[in-house]
């Protein structure tokens, strides 16, 4: 049987430093390192070979590298020094490009609906008008419950002023600017391949 | 006075969720004769999840063009971030500046959308690297007026004030530099073996039930190690570590009341600032083992 290698291709070219997983020679270190193991389906090492396998639909539909928490353990721990927090970040957005990911995938919808939403309309992340829009993000009664489980902690940072009472922010001066920018910098992106 | 450029980051806003962590920097600031000058109309630099959403180029435009605003604003001046998640992004865009030619000409170009440009050549350093590098442990001791004596700290570093970059060439696995700060303000610095362990970051947003299971375990090593205090750099970790003290009581059983305090809320007391000047009114969970030394 030949293998096919037309995915891992793709991955080298187009996926956020995706050509360093021709480097990975499975030792598993980064498995061993991250604190999320316990709860992922395929470790770093499985999803890089899985890759090389052809496995499109198993690999970019995974639940798996929306969990990383950036904590950089596998990156520092890797004995052949692949960027690997920087390759699992981007086989996500790869996924989320290709529109394969579970439109439900709870970090999937925070960071792309929500976060990126949230610092693209002012320029600075609103902490109120975030939550508030995460909490709410499957209707009022579920916003709600959410709600009420935190409320002491909100009400507690309400009174030591690290909340703001008023959820709605002012844009930045030069926000139009940025805004040019951003389209330019996506208008861009389309086109960027990973230099070998 | 030795000045700094100064990127604050959208969780050191007033009313924002380390406005403690702000207030006490400046104050530190303050008494060491270090002046911060904030760039003007700075953007948010896409955090640790900025990927997801801005892929490579979009999300590091928004690190291009703060360090654009700086270097039109302050020339190459060391731009200094208190943020771990900022200060990576930022390092991480300049890297890749420095390092990579079609990066550098592809997000100049998305720069000029705004009437903006960036050459490259700025250094980004965290607050602690100017203490350790620039200010030096002699001065960080000489001083402190009022010690910490017999206050047991648990040092917090957690992941991206250590990863990948690390500070001042400290070990990943177990750096000392926030214990030595601790036993420069004249407390003591419990063993603590969850020092570099993750909190969760983010992904106690989306996913709680995940992340408060290793927040927990930060917590519980704490406490067993009989610290009365954390002390962290970082604002996620000192977010997740404190306010959600609360809801991992509720849903994982536990009875943890310990405050989780920034390193510079410790130097403004030991070198005897007021309990204002520290920000220590500003603690969800009140820093009561620290009352005895206001």
């Amino acid at each position: 049987m030949a293998y096919d290698l037309t995915f891992a291709k793709d991955v080298y070219k187009k996926s956020e430093m995706g050509q360093w997983i021709k480097m990975c020679m499975q030792c598993g270190v980064c498995a061993g390192s991250c604190p999320l193991r316990a709860h992922w389906q395929h470790s770093p090492r499985q999803l890089f070979q899985m890759v090389r396998a052809g496995m499109r639909d198993e690999v970019l539909k995974s639940s798996d590298m929306w969990m990383c928490t950036s904590c950089y353990n596998c990156i520092v721990r890797c004995p052949r020094e692949l960027p690997i927090t920087h390759i699992i970040h981007g086989l996500a957005r790869y996924a989320e490009t290709e529109k394969m990911t579970d439109p439900q995938q709870p970090t999937r919808r925070f960071a792309v609906e929500v976060f990126w939403k949230n610092i693209t309309s002012t320029g600075r992340v609103g902490e109120a008008m975030l939550t508030m829009r995460l909490y709410f993000l499957d209707g009022l009664g579920a916003g709600i419950q959410r709600g009420l489980e935190m409320k002491d902690s909100a009400i507690g940072m309400l009174k030591t002023r690290r909340l703001n009472p008023i959820p709605f922010r002012g844009k930045l001066k030069g926000f139009d600017g940025m805004t040019k920018m951003l389209a330019k910098a996506a208008e861009l992106e389309a086109k960027l391949e990973n230099h070998a | 006075m030795k000045e700094y450029t100064f990127f604050p980051g959208c969780s050191s806003e007033h009313n924002a969720s380390a406005a403690n962590m702000e207030n006490s920097v400046q104050s530190m600031c303050r008494m060491l004769g270090i002046k911060l000058n904030e760039i003007d109309d700075w953007n948010c630099c896409s955090a640790s999840i900025g990927y997801a959403g801005g892929g490579q180029l979009p999300r590091m435009a928004l690190s291009a063009r703060n360090f654009a605003l700086a270097q039109k604003q302050r020339g190459n001046t060391d731009l200094v971030a208190t943020c771990a998640a900022c200060w990576l992004a930022m390092r991480e865009t300049n890297e890749r500046i420095e390092e990579e030619a079609h990066i550098k000409q592809n997000l100049n170009t998305a720069l000029a959308e705004a009437g903006l440009s960036y050459d490259g050549h700025i250094k980004t350093r965290h607050m602690v690297e100017v203490l350790i590098e620039d200010v030096g442990w002699d001065t960080l001791k000489s001083k402190v007026t009022k010690p910490l004596k017999g206050l047991k700290v648990a040092g917090y570093v957690g992941c991206q004030t250590n990863r990948p970059f690390g500070v001042c060439g400290d070990s990943f696995e177990n750096p000392q530099y926030l214990d030595r700060m601790i036993e420069a303000t004249g407390a003591t610095a419990v063993p603590f073996p969850m020092k570099v362990a993750c909190c969760g970051g983010a992904l106690m947003f989306s996913e709680p039930e995940k992340s408060c299971v290793l927040t927990k375990q930060i917590l519980q090593s704490a406490v067993d190690n009989g610290a009365e205090v954390i002390v962290t750099p970082c604002p996620v970790c000192q977010l997740n570590l404190e306010v959600y003290q609360g809801l991992i009581n509720k849903t994982l059983g536990t009875n943890f009341n310990i405050p989780v305090v920034y390193y510079s809320q410790l130097f403004v007391l030991a070198w005897g600032g007021k309990w204002e000047d520290a920000a220590l009114h500003q603690q969800v969970i009140p820093a009561e083992p620290l009352r005895r030394f206001a």
